[in-house]
């Protein structure tokens, strides 16, 4: 029914090239409106990493770093989880008793 | 402050800005509006012709910020509005014969006397487009749905910004409803969705436009129009009035439609 109403309204279905030229701009536009292409950032994520892994251990499996647009402003948001720390306790003993304590 | 002055933009060349500008112009001045058209594309002057006025030009715009001429000789008169003028560009020089400056003070000096002073930009981001937009108190970003267009419509708008200047509102010319329809073209919301400027205007690819620029009688002139109609929507937009947007499927009529639906089915 809502298909039949949107060809009887003429609104634009979700497909075809329309919604894939609409989704590339919209990816090269964060990265032009900081002048800052696509590979160049790759660049600069991997200089952030390096840096941050200098001080502290990180999960390379959780890493998160992308721009992001709200209106016409570009925003670098960065999730960048630690690794859990290794001091004080062995590790492995103490990830043994988490998982213990997970099992139902 | 008397006259708006408008400068009408858009980064890429042949979206339709020199159209727009004419269009907008003539429709303005039906309404009772004293207005002043500028063809800022200095060495490319072709606004004149658009409006079927080539063969009265004694002055130009260069021609007035060098002070060969007095700013009221070279005011061309149109044809049908006596309150339309025109200011052709030069056609021998280049951009560099005029600055924003002198952009400024030529529109100051026709604020009194004038509604709206429309500035016609040429394509692309340098002298010639910061000439016309240096006067402007509001601009009109003119694109086509499509990539090239757009992503230039960015980049002046990004230019716009970083000059303090008010937020541009679009007009999104030579929209092809069958295609939008079919999904095969980015539709009036995609474009303001990926440029986040408000919409001023959507014109219909229309097959009218191109024979009445080929007789210098710009398409608003045609009361059959759909895109002379959506012009003199966006003149009245201009002027204050809240005009809800023409939904582009009207021409095919409700049985049409229904028709589509049963014989072409999800095909469409």
């Amino acid at each position: 029914m809502a298909g039949f109403l949107e060809r009887m309204f003429g609104r634009a279905p979700k497909q075809g090239t329309g919604i894939t030229a609409k989704e590339r701009l919209q990816f090269i536009l964060v990265h032009d409106r900081i002048n800052l292409p696509p590979e160049r950032l790759e660049m600069m994520k991997k200089e952030i990493l390096e840096v941050i892994s200098k001080y502290v251990e990180v999960d390379g499996s959780g890493i998160d770093i992308a721009l992001q647009k709200r209106q016409r402003d570009s925003l670098l948001v960065a999730e960048i989880p630690f690794s859990r720390p290794s001091e004080g306790f062995d590790q492995d003993e103490d990830e043994d008793s988490a998982q213990a304590e997970d099992k139902p | 402050m008397g006259a708006k002055v408008i400068t009408i933009t858009s980064g890429k060349g042949g979206v339709g800005k020199t159209t727009t500008t004419a269009n907008l112009g003539i429709s303005l001045a039906r309404m009772d509006q004293k207005v002043v058209v500028i063809d800022a594309d200095i060495g490319l002057r072709n606004l004149d012709i658009v409006m079927g006025l080539e063969n009265r030009i004694v002055y130009d715009l260069v021609d007035i910020i060098e002070g060969r001429c007095k700013l009221r000789q070279a005011l061309i008169k149109h044809k049908l509005f006596p309150e339309l003028y025109l200011i052709p560009a030069a056609q021998t020089r280049d951009k560099t014969a005029v600055s924003p400056a002198d952009m400024i003070q030529l529109t100051d000096q026709m604020r009194q006397e004038f509604d709206y002073i429309l500035i016609d930009s040429p394509a692309g981001i340098e002298r010639g487009f910061r000439n016309a937009v240096a006067p402007a108190d509001e601009v009109l970003i003119v694109t086509n749905p499509e990539v090239s267009a757009v992503r230039d419509a960015d980049r002046v708008i990004g230019l716009l910004e970083a000059e303090n200047k008010k937020a541009p509102r679009l007009i999104l010319n030579r929209a092809k409803v069958e295609q939008i329809r079919k999904g095969e073209m980015l539709s009036a919301e995609d474009v303001t969705d990926i440029l986040a400027i408000k919409l001023i205007g959507i014109v219909p690819e229309d097959d009218q436009v191109v024979p009445s620029s080929n007789s210098g009688v710009p398409i608003t002139l045609n009361d059959n129009s759909r895109a002379g109609q959506a012009f003199r929507n966006i003149a009245r937009r201009l002027m204050g009035e809240d005009v809800p947007f023409m939904t582009l499927d009207e021409p095919t009529s409700l049985l049409k439609r229904l028709g589509r639906l049963f014989a072409g089915g999800k095909g469409n």
